[in-house]
């Protein structure tokens, strides 16, 4: 019969142990994915891209760093969003006016 | 060895139901032997019980024992104390609903820190000197009045204590389980601890196993001083 | 220190022990709590890893973008602004681009269309990004048919598809020679979408970009720099759908925790009673309460956050999908590089095991104190 407190420390133990591999699994993987970062680097800048590709739904959504003024509020600044990814990015610093 | 000096228990001083439950009791209680303070309900025997075994403190006077003053001790002493020295026979056995038999009588030794091992075959040994040691994973709602009496008395007696205080313990027993919980009562003694218990069932005043017989009244002793 | 070492494993023994007694209540919290911890964690760290990773690729964009604006909207520029640029000091390599957006309804995607500077491409003939390939179940060699801006149908041959290991930047890249595109989007020659250029020194670029603005009043320039802030604040707390998830952990933990500090049950409260009865110190029963509230949130957390480990480092964030997908059709397919905030870790493991713990003592305190002798008289 095992006590209750062997089994949960046990595996509080291991979830210690677990945690602290997940870190150095961190950072195995950054390390096997530096080339593809550097690769990726490399043709954002043979292609002179500025954006990740991440909303493809609109224009101002895809390139976020190049929207201009009108886009973001053309219906009007207080106007619901049309896009989901609204409600996860908002509009570039540029365009609010922050410098 | 345990000396009681003028003791009063005052409940709700200063207010409007300001109750004096005990009035000014001086008593000596000898070690080793079987002592039982009888008398009606409302006489203050489980007042004073309370008092003696360190669950509550007197309003004036002194509870000792041995050399030890019990009633003037900080609460963590007194919890010591209380831990090594008594064990409780509560009338309502006061088991932890849930838990079974064996972690039950186990629970007055876990913050003691002794060795698991130690306690739990301890705890065993004692549920089958009291014959319920096929009951022992059994969940405690599940008892019945005798066999919850005898979980109570087993936890009672797992830190090995000098005193044993019972309150009332044939109040839900019927004759033959009350003689046969005199017969295990009398072996505790004869392990050489004290037996201190309250009641007013005739069977326990009047039986040959008993020591003592100190008789309450109001708050009071009926045989004035019994030093 | 031995008997002090026993001493806790008793406590916990009886503390599970007790936790066991209503097995489907307190798994259930369990679950609860990791599921919510799962969420905050995996939300943390996926947003952490695309910023990252956002502010190590994108440092390889222009350096200076120069769009031209007329009312107020992106409009195309010509020729001439790039000769004007060539004349402004401190500036060096000004080059025209074309590039655009083509919605294909066959699979209502948009595509971003792009001139690339870096090859050249035969006519007719296309560069696609993964994500395309995907969208339209093509590969090398098949062609593809699209309506340029007059209604005529071009077909175009996929000559090459991007790596997919890059779909996070080209997923919904299409590479075409500059004769296409303009023949496509019928743009005549000499006009362009917009003109990127370095500068000869670093620290100078601002300073440049206020000589591009004055000498081209209707033109606004983009810098690197900002390019790389409008990815910091990618996926902020302070945003729609963030801050919902947000505010609902928030009032989750509440709730649990207010649960556990609103006070004890007359039952919980008897049995403290009878612990002390049979000479449980009042420190004894704060420990075991500390350990109930604390072996459960610490488990929580641990699980919690391995699972969000797992879910977005070796399952690229599949829960997420859905929810980044939104409306669009192309999505990329990419798994995010493990890049961890430790400070972040640490404030989740603050903001949810310290005060579940914390609640779980405040109402004990009170308890604890009281004199057992009542034990006796219930």
């Amino acid at each position: 019969m095992v006590r209750y407190s062997t089994t949960m420390l046990t595996l509080l133990a291991v979830g210690g142990l677990a945690f602290a591999a997940s870190f150095a699994d961190a950072r195995q993987g950054r390390e096997n994915m530096h080339e593809t970062l550097l690769r990726k680097q490399k043709l954002v800048g043979e292609l002179g891209l500025t954006d990740l590709c991440l909303f493809t739904e609109a224009r101002y959504t895809r390139h976020l760093s190049q929207a201009d003024l009108h886009t973001p509020f053309q219906d009007h600044p207080m106007s619901l969003d049309h896009f989901p990814s609204g409600s996860l990015v908002s509009p570039p610093n540029v365009v609010r006016g922050y410098e | 060895m345990i000396y009681l000096d003028n003791v009063h228990k005052i409940f709700n001083q200063g207010k409007v139901n300001e109750f004096q439950a005990i009035k000014g009791v001086d008593l000596t209680l000898e070690g080793g032997k079987i002592s039982v303070l009888k008398g009606p309900s409302g006489s203050g025997k489980t007042t004073l019980l309370t008092m003696i075994g360190g669950l509550s403190r007197p309003t004036s006077g002194r509870v000792r024992l041995q050399d030890r003053d019990l009633s003037s001790l900080p609460e963590r002493f007194l919890t010591e104390i209380r831990r090594k020295t008594f064990g409780f026979v509560f009338q309502q056995f006061n088991l932890i609903k849930g838990l079974s038999v064996l972690d039950n009588v186990m629970v007055p030794a876990l913050p003691t820190g002794r060795d698991h091992k130690e306690v739990r075959d301890q705890a065993a040994a004692l549920l089958g000197r009291l014959k319920i040691a096929h009951k022992s994973g059994a969940r405690v709602e599940w008892l019945s009045g005798g066999e919850a009496q005898r979980v109570a008395i087993a936890r009672a007696l797992v830190n090995d204590p000098e005193i044993v205080i019972a309150d009332e313990p044939t109040a839900n027993l019927d004759s033959a389980l009350s003689e046969e919980f005199l017969e295990i009562i009398h072996g505790v003694k004869q392990e050489g601890r004290t037996v201190l218990m309250t009641s007013h069932d005739p069977v326990v005043c009047d039986a040959q196993v008993v020591d003592r017989v100190v008789s309450m009244r109001d708050g009071a002793l009926v045989d004035g001083h019994q030093a | 220190m031995n008997s002090w070492l026993e001493k806790q494993r008793s406590i916990i023994d009886f503390t599970i022990a007790s936790l066991l007694r209503r097995k489907g209540r307190n798994l259930g919290l369990l679950v609860v709590y990791t599921a919510i911890i799962f969420l905050l964690a995996s939300v943390m760290l996926f947003s952490h890893s695309v910023k990252r990773e956002a502010q190590v690729v994108l440092a390889g964009s222009p350096e200076v973008i120069v769009q031209r604006m007329v009312a107020g909207r992106h409009d195309l520029i010509s020729q001439d602004y790039a000769e004007k640029l060539k004349g402004v000091r401190g500036a060096r390599n000004v080059t025209p681009r074309l590039w655009g957006y083509y919605f294909d309804p066959t699979v209502s995607a948009n595509y971003t269309v792009m001139v690339p500077d870096d090859r050249t491409i035969a006519p007719k003939n296309i560069v696609v990004g993964e994500g395309i390939a995907r969208a339209r179940g093509a590969g090398i060699g098949d062609v593809l048919a699209f309506r340029g801006y007059d209604g005529t149908l071009f077909s175009f041959s996929i000559a090459e598809v991007l790596a997919s290991d890059s779909e996070l930047v080209s997923a919904d890249l299409m590479l075409v020679s500059e004769e296409d595109y303009r023949s496509f989007f019928g743009i005549p020659d000499g006009l362009f979408t917009d003109i990127v250029m370095t500068v000869r020194n670093q620290r100078e670029v601002r300073t440049v970009a206020q000589k591009i603005a004055t000498a081209l009043p209707d033109t606004r320039p983009i810098l690197r720099e900002e390019i790389l802030r409008t990815y910091d604040s990618l996926f902020d707390w302070r945003e729609g759908m963030m801050l919902v998830l947000l505010a609902g952990s928030v009032l989750a933990f509440s709730i649990f925790a207010w649960e556990k500090a609103s006070g004890l049950s007359a039952e919980e409260k008897r049995e403290i009673g009878i612990l002390k009865a049979v000479g449980w110190e009042t420190s004894d029963v704060i420990r075991m309460k500390f350990w109930e509230g604390g072996l459960v949130s610490m488990f929580a957390f641990l699980l919690g956050y391995l699972l969000a480990y797992l879910h977005v480092f070796h399952m690229s964030a599949g829960l997420f999908e859905t929810v980044l997908k939104g409306w669009a059709v192309l999505y990329p397919d990419f798994s995010p590089t493990p890049f961890i905030d430790g400070f972040q870790v640490v404030t989740l493991f603050f903001f949810t095991v310290f005060p579940y713990t914390v609640a779980t003592i405040v109402p004990i305190w009170r308890a604890a104190i009281i004199d057992p002798d009542a034990v006796m008289r219930s």
